[in-house]
């Protein structure tokens, strides 16, 4: 029993994270509801209960699982990069810009803009990578500031360049039908991009734990001391996690379009790349257990917009278990002592037991 | 003249980025503390938010003005310590802890906000107090001068005071001394019988306090009630204006004039059919710069002091030093 629980430590701890910010939510839930049964199961098996909602949940995972997996590998190498929300942002108005401007058969046109767009990304996650990298700049404030350039930046792009103006509001002009990504469920928004997701997730995975790239870039986040002393380009490895983070964030907010607004719709910014931190944190900066976080985040939140319509809860209740969860996934304190008196346990029973053998 | 021009020379506009001002030089001066202490601290989003909503419901339901600033200041003060608590306590990363207090503070306004007033987005329906809008005697009277420095809320003026008090706190006194000991070397303050846990303890709490402040004067002064998400991203702002004015009190100062200027003037370009984005941008893409030209100065420094340590000349690495410490204050 302790070996199992030493094993699978960090998992264990994850899911007590993850229950207490549940009940948490089941206690706000009872103080502020009159129907508090009712809206604790709308809350909790809502999104099952319908076709259209769980195609919901898988909807809004596609673009958590994007900007986790950019996430997770820039804080691998302890790259604090915010910096996916304006990537993605910049990437998908540069990306539609692209798109409304050309015209070519569908496949190529898919991959070319989501070129542009991955293109575009890289770019942004590059110019933080690199004033951190060389001259120690703070990465944090670096993307912060990154993320209002691109903001308006992209709104600039959109507005003033590509903009429907037979519609009613402020959208750009729509894809050509040469560069949507297909639809794959009638009367849900199902698309194509939750597969790049899936495959991105396992790329990410693959090139973390499988390659020297990935191992350079952990190695470096662990200690960047040793990778500098075990010779690292420390330089080299920065930039390349921060590229590859602006690059994976740009295609994800660039299928988003693609496959379900078909036009670049955002007047604010979608805040997917915040998103993507709480989706790295949760599945601990692994790309697949990222892709099992996104779910489970969609699957709150979606549970709270139902929360939001059907009882007389705030939808914002999600916020309050998020920010729980999350506290409780990063200190470090959480359930140590616990854990070291099981270490103690397991430590002093080997011991008893080589004794006995000794004797 | 062009409609722009006369509008932007009008004493109205300059009264305006006063206003506009005010919440984001208080959080600005809460960012340069934690900075000095080495904890940045990106929760001030955060913290404004819950005291600018229990500054508005103290007040709406004690009808004390007095009794709102204690509660609001206290919120923020108290977040600062969470804050802490969670960084130096429970050992969580402060970037991550600071952002689950954003979040925290988001969701938990409004899930208060709904049970004290039955609805999720204002306290529109609370009477509740405003700080009072001051005229100051003689600068009244002053032509053009007066018009812009006087009639301002009371905490427009407390946020211009917060400067030299921030300039007295954190550079003439023994815990300013203590904070910035801290912020450049944790090991070498801790040599000397600082408690570094404590110190940075203080410092996210006078963060918070500031930020308190803002808040406060969004709900109470900005505006006249608390509504969702109404910091509107000033926290995060506030961490580019204090990075722009070097986390020094002057330069904060002009850092949050720069962009309080810029908001208040994509107000008038809107009407005008010129790209109001492009302008918005600017203070972002200066700070950006600033930020990259303030990192290559100090690597250069370093690099020029690892040169002459390498080709050691005691004569040559005191002069280095000393140039440097008078340039910069830390190495």
């Amino acid at each position: 029993m302790e070996k199992f629980i030493l094993k699978y430590f960090t998992l264990i701890r994850t899911l007590i994270a993850i229950l207490v910010g549940i009940i948490i939510s089941v206690v706000l839930i009872y103080i502020i509801s009159d129907m508090p049964a009712y809206s604790v199961r709308q809350f909790l098996l809502g999104p099952l209960l319908s076709r259209g909602r769980f195609a919901n949940v898988i909807e809004n995972a596609s673009p958590m699982i994007f900007c986790g997996v950019a996430i997770a590998i820039a804080f691998q190498a302890k790259q604090f990069n915010i910096g996916a929300e304006g990537a993605l942002f910049l990437s998908a108005a540069v990306g539609t810009a692209f798109a409304v401007s050309t015209g070519m058969p569908t496949v190529l046109h898919i991959i070319l803009v989501l070129l542009v767009a991955g293109a575009t990304g890289a770019i942004w996650g590059f110019i933080p990578g690199i004033l951190k990298a060389k001259w120690g700049a703070s990465e944090l404030v670096a993307s912060l500031m990154m993320n209002y350039i691109a903001y308006f930046g992209g709104l600039y792009i959109i507005n003033s360049h590509f903009r429907d103006k037979d519609a009613g509001f402020l959208v750009s002009l729509r894809l050509p039908e040469t560069a949507w990504l297909p639809q794959f469920m009638p009367g849900t928004r199902l698309h194509l991009g939750i597969f790049l997701a899936f495959i991105f997730a396992f790329l990410g995975y693959y090139f973390l734990y499988h390659t020297t790239s990935g191992y350079e870039i952990r190695t470096t986040g662990n200690n960047q001391k040793f990778a500098r002393f075990s010779g690292i380009n420390v330089v080299k490895v920065v930039i390349l996690a921060q590229v590859l983070s602006g690059m994976i964030a740009g295609i994800g907010g660039m299928t988003e379009i693609m496959g379900i607004h078909r036009r670049f719709n955002w007047q604010m910014s979608p805040g997917y790349g915040w998103d993507g931190v709480i989706v790295a944190i949760i599945g601990r900066n692994h790309p697949i257990l990222i892709i099992f976080a996104a779910f489970f985040l969609s699957y709150l939140r979606v549970g709270g917009q139902i929360l939001n319509l059907m009882a007389d809860v705030p939808s914002e209740l999600v916020l309050v278990i998020q920010s729980v969860i999350i506290i409780l996934i990063t200190a470090e304190a959480f359930l140590s002592t616990w854990k070291n008196k099981i270490t103690i346990k397991e430590a002093e029973r080997v011991e008893v037991a080589n004794e006995s053998v000794a004797q | 003249m062009n409609p722009l021009l006369s509008s932007i020379f009008s004493t109205g506009f300059a009264f305006a980025i006063l206003r506009v001002m005010t919440p984001l030089l208080f959080p600005a001066l809460g960012v340069a503390v934690s900075e000095l202490a080495g904890s940045v601290n990106i929760a001030l989003e955060g913290i404004m938010l819950i005291s600018a909503f229990f500054g508005v419901i103290v007040s709406a339901f004690t009808g004390s003005l007095f009794l709102a600033l204690i509660a609001g200041l206290a919120a923020g003060i108290l977040m600062g310590a969470l804050l802490a608590y969670f960084h130096l306590k429970m050992k969580a990363d402060i970037i991550l802890g600071a952002i689950a207090l954003n979040m925290f503070a988001a969701g938990m306004t409004i899930f208060l906000l709904f049970l004290f007033t039955g609805d999720k987005g204002s306290t529109s329906s609370l009477q509740s107090l405003v700080f009072p809008e001051i005229d100051i005697p003689l600068l009244k009277s002053i032509p053009v001068i007066g018009e812009i420095f006087s009639g301002h809320n009371v905490l427009t003026y407390v946020s211009l005071l917060a400067v030299p008090f921030f300039y007295v706190l954190m550079f003439k006194t023994p815990l300013g001394l203590r904070i910035r000991a801290v912020g450049q070397n944790p090991h070498a303050a801790e040599s000397v019988g600082i408690n570094v846990d404590r110190i940075k303890l203080y410092a996210l709490m006078l963060s918070g306090m500031f930020g308190a402040f803002g808040g406060l004067y969004l709900s109470m002064g900005y505006v006249s009630w608390f509504s969702r998400d109404m910091t509107a991203g000033r926290g995060f702002i506030a961490i580019a204006a204090a990075t722009l004015g070097g986390n020094m009190p002057v330069g904060i100062l002009l850092s949050s004039l720069l962009f309080g200027f810029v908001n208040s003037i994509a107000i008038y370009i809107a009407s005008l059919n010129v790209p109001s984005e492009l302008i918005q941008m600017i203070p972002y893409l200066v700070t950006l710069i600033a930020l990259a030209v303030f990192a290559i100065r100090a690597q250069r420094k370093r690099d020029k002091v690892g040169e002459v340590l390498e080709h050691f000349d005691p004569e040559a690495v005191k002069a280095v030093v000393k140039d440097v410490i008078e340039t910069e204050g830390d190495i």
